[in-house]
C-alpha cells in the first residue's frame, strides 16, 4: 500500500471506490443532489452515481451555486464519500463548511496536486485519512 | 489568522447570535482560502435568492431566527419570481412557495428589495476603490473593471456572511497585487466607427474563453458608446470563463496605459491577437440556428436593461409590432421600471407589445412559453446559458436585428 501525502481541506477518514474525472465537474447543473448521479450529458462521468464513492477531479467548475448543491447533497446523504481535488476550490470548501455548521454533516476533502491526480486509478478502493488541518494521506487499498 | 477587536466582538456574540453564526462560517472559509486577516467591506450583493433545495432556506432562516440584520447596505440578486408581475412566472406548487419564502427571508434580514443582477444601476452603486462583497458574476466583473471597486467572486452563503459581519477575507482582488493583469489580448483591425454592441460581446466571449482564472488586459478595444457595452463584454466573459476583473487600456479606471494594467514589473504570461474575423466567428458560435429560422420570442436585458438602453429602445419601437405569436421580453430592475413608469417610455413600450419583466430574468425561471423552439437575444450571456437552462435554441443578434426578427417572425440580419 503506497501512501501519497496530500493536504487536508476538510478532515475525516473514509475507504471507498474511487471515480477519477480528469475533467472538472460543476456540481450545479452537473450533479443531482436528489439522486446522487452526474447529470451533465457532456461530462465523461455522465450517469455515474457518486454517492458512497470518492470523487477525484482537478477542481469544481463554474457557478458558485455548486456550494449549495454540495451542502444539499450532504443534507440528503447523496454526496460522495470523499473528495480528492487537484487544487483547492473555495466553492467546494463553502459547501462542506455550511453542511457541517447547519447539519453536522461533512465529508473528507483533500488536495493532491494535478500531477498526482492524473496517476490515480478509477475503480480501485482508496482510503483518505485526513486529520484536522494537518497533512493527510491518500492510499490505494490492495486486496 | 490576525483578528481585530471587532472580529472578537462578533465572535463573542456582542453583535448578536446571528453574527456569531455568520462569523463562524466566514472564518472557516477564510482559513480555507488562507487569508491572513479580514478587512472591512461597505456593501454586499447577495446571490442567494435562487432556490437550490432545503439548504438554501435553512441557512438564511438560521440567521433570521437569531434576529440577524445585515451590517452594510445589501442588495439582492434576481430571484425566481417577478414579485411585481407574479402571473408572468409559471412555476407552481412547492417550488413557487420556496422561491417566495427565500426572497422574503432575505428581506427580513434587512436586505434591499432590489432583485437585480445589475446593482450598479441602482442607488447602491459603489465608487472607485471601495471594498465590497458582491455575488453574481456579471455584477462582480462590472464592479471591479468598470467602476474600480474591489470584490472577489463571492457566492452562495459567503456573500451573506460578509453582509452580516461587514468583513471579508483579505485576499485576491481586494488587494493591489491580485488586480494586476496576467494575460494580454491585442485587438487590431477594429475601426472605431464600425464597432457596435455585438463587437463588445464577441470580444468578451473570446476573453472569457481564453483567460481561465487569470486577469485579462484588452488593448485596442474601440471606445464604448456607453457603459452598457462594457457590461455586455464583462457578462459574457464571466459566462464563457471565470473573469472577475478585466482591464481595457485607456478605458477602464485602473488601466490608463498598458503598464498600469500589468503593474511595475509585470509582463503578460500569454498574449492573444484578436482580429475582426475572430469576433465574427465567436458571435456565430453564440447562435445555435441558421439565419431565416422562425423564432417565437426575443429576450432583451441580460444583464438587466438600463435606463439608457430603454432610451435607445423607445425610438426603435415607434410603429413596431412583433409578428403574431412572437413575444418580446425586456428584463429590468424595479428602480429602472419606476423611472419608466414616471416617464412616457413605459406606455410606448407597452403600446409596441413588449413585455417588461422585473425582479427576475427569463433564463432563470419559467416565463417564456412554449418551452421549445428558437429565441433571439442581444445578450451574449443569455445566449450562452439559455440552451442548457431552458432547453431552447438561440439566435444572437444586435438590438436592431432582434427587433427586425421579432417583426418578421424569423432570424433577420441588418444589411441583408
Amino acid at each position: 500500500m503506497t501512501e501519497i501525502p496530500v493536504q487536508c481541506v476538510s478532515p475525516g477518514e473514509v475507504e471507498a471506490p474511487l471515480i477519477l474525472s480528469l475533467e472538472p465537474l460543476s456540481l450545479w447543473g452537473g450533479f443531482s443532489a436528489t439522486s446522487g448521479a452526474v447529470i451533465d450529458r457532456g461530462h465523461p462521468a455522465f450517469g455515474k452515481v457518486l454517492t458512497g464513492r470518492i470523487l477525484a477531479m482537478p477542481s469544481g467548475r463554474g457557478s458558485s451555486s455548486s456550494s449549495s448543491i454540495l451542502a444539499e447533497a450532504l443534507r440528503l446523504g447523496t454526496a460522495p464519500a470523499g473528495l480528492v481535488l487537484g487544487e483547492t476550490d473555495p466553492i467546494i470548501a463553502v459547501g462542506e463548511i455550511v453542511a457541517r455548521k447547519l447539519y453536522g454533516k461533512s465529508l473528507p476533502i483533500v488536495v493532491c496536486g494535478l500531477d498526482v491526480l492524473e496517476r490515480l486509478q478509477s475503480g480501485y478502493t482508496y482510503r483518505i485519512c485526513a486529520r484536522n488541518t494537518g497533512n493527510a494521506v491518500l492510499a490505494r487499498i490492495l486486496r | 489568522m490576525e483578528l481585530t477587536d471587532f472580529d472578537r466582538q462578533l465572535m463573542a456574540g456582542e453583535h448578536g447570535p446571528a453574527a456569531v453564526f455568520a462569523m463562524d462560517v466566514l472564518l472557516s472559509f477564510a482559513e480555507a482560502v488562507r487569508a491572513p486577516r479580514l478587512l472591512d467591506i461597505t456593501r454586499a450583493h447577495i446571490d442567494g435568492c435562487l432556490y437550490h433545495g432545503q439548504v438554501s432556506l435553512d441557512f438564511v432562516n438560521r440567521l433570521v431566527e437569531r434576529g440577524g440584520r445585515v451590517r452594510v447596505p445589501t442588495t439582492l440578486n434576481v430571484g425566481a419570481m417577478d414579485l411585481l408581475h407574479p402571473t408572468l412566472v409559471r412555476t407552481t406548487g412547492p417550488e413557487r412557495e420556496a422561491a417566495q419564502k427565500l426572497m422574503q427571508a432575505h428581506l427580513a434580514l434587512g436586505c434591499e428589495s432590489s432583485f437585480t443582477c445589475a446593482p450598479y444601476q441602482t442607488r447602491f452603486r459603489p465608487h472607485f476603490g471601495e471594498q465590497i462583497a458582491w455575488g453574481e458574476s456579471n455584477a462582480i466583473v462590472f464592479a471591479n473593471s468598470v467602476i474600480g471597486a474591489r470584490t472577489n467572486r463571492y457566492g452562495d452563503f459567503i456573500d451573506l456572511c460578509c453582509a452580516m459581519t461587514g468583513r471579508a477575507p483579505a485576499v485576491g482582488l481586494h488587494l493591489d497585487e491580485g488586480r494586476r493583469g496576467q494575460v494580454l489580448f491585442r485587438l487590431s483591425g477594429f475601426p472605431e466607427s464600425q464597432a457596435n454592441d455585438a463587437t463588445f460581446v464577441g470580444v468578451g466571449y473570446l476573453v472569457g474563453e481564453r483567460s481561465g482564472l487569470r486577469v485579462p488586459v484588452i488593448e485596442g478595444l474601440p471606445h464604448p458608446h456607453s457603459e452598457d457595452q462594457l457590461k455586455a463584454l464583462g457578462a459574457v466573459a464571466a459566462s464563457t470563463g471565470s473573469v472577475a476583473l478585466f482591464h481595457a487600456v485607456g478605458i477602464t479606471p485602473e488601466a490608463p496605459i498598458l503598464q498600469d494594467a500589468f503593474g511595475p514589473s509585470g509582463i503578460p504570461q500569454e498574449t492573444f491577437d484578436i482580429h475582426p474575423k475572430d469576433v465574427e466567428d465567436a458571435l456565430r458560435r453564440l447562435s445555435t440556428v441558421r439565419d431565416g429560422t422562425p423564432i417565437f420570442a426575443v429576450s432583451l436585458g441580460t444583464p438587466h436593461f438600463s435606463i439608457e438602453e430603454f432610451r435607445s429602445l423607445v425610438p426603435l419601437v415607434a410603429g413596431f409590432r412583433p409578428a403574431e405569436d412572437v413575444q418580446v421580453y425586456v428584463n429590468t430592475n424595479r428602480e429602472t421600471y419606476a423611472a419608466l413608469e414616471a416617464s412616457e417610455m413605459l406606455a410606448q413600450i407597452h403600446k409596441a407589445g413588449l413585455v417588461v419583466v422585473t425582479d427576475t430574468c427569463t433564463y432563470v425561471t419559467a416565463i417564456i412559453r412554449p418551452d421549445k423552439g428558437v429565441i433571439m437575444t442581444n445578450s451574449g450571456k443569455w445566449a450562452h446559458y439559455a440552451p442548457a437552462n431552458l432547453g431552447v435554441d438561440v439566435a444572437f443578434g444586435t438590438l436592431e436585428e432582434c427587433l427586425l426578427s421579432a417583426a418578421a417572425g424569423r432570424v433577420v440580419r441588418t444589411g441583408k
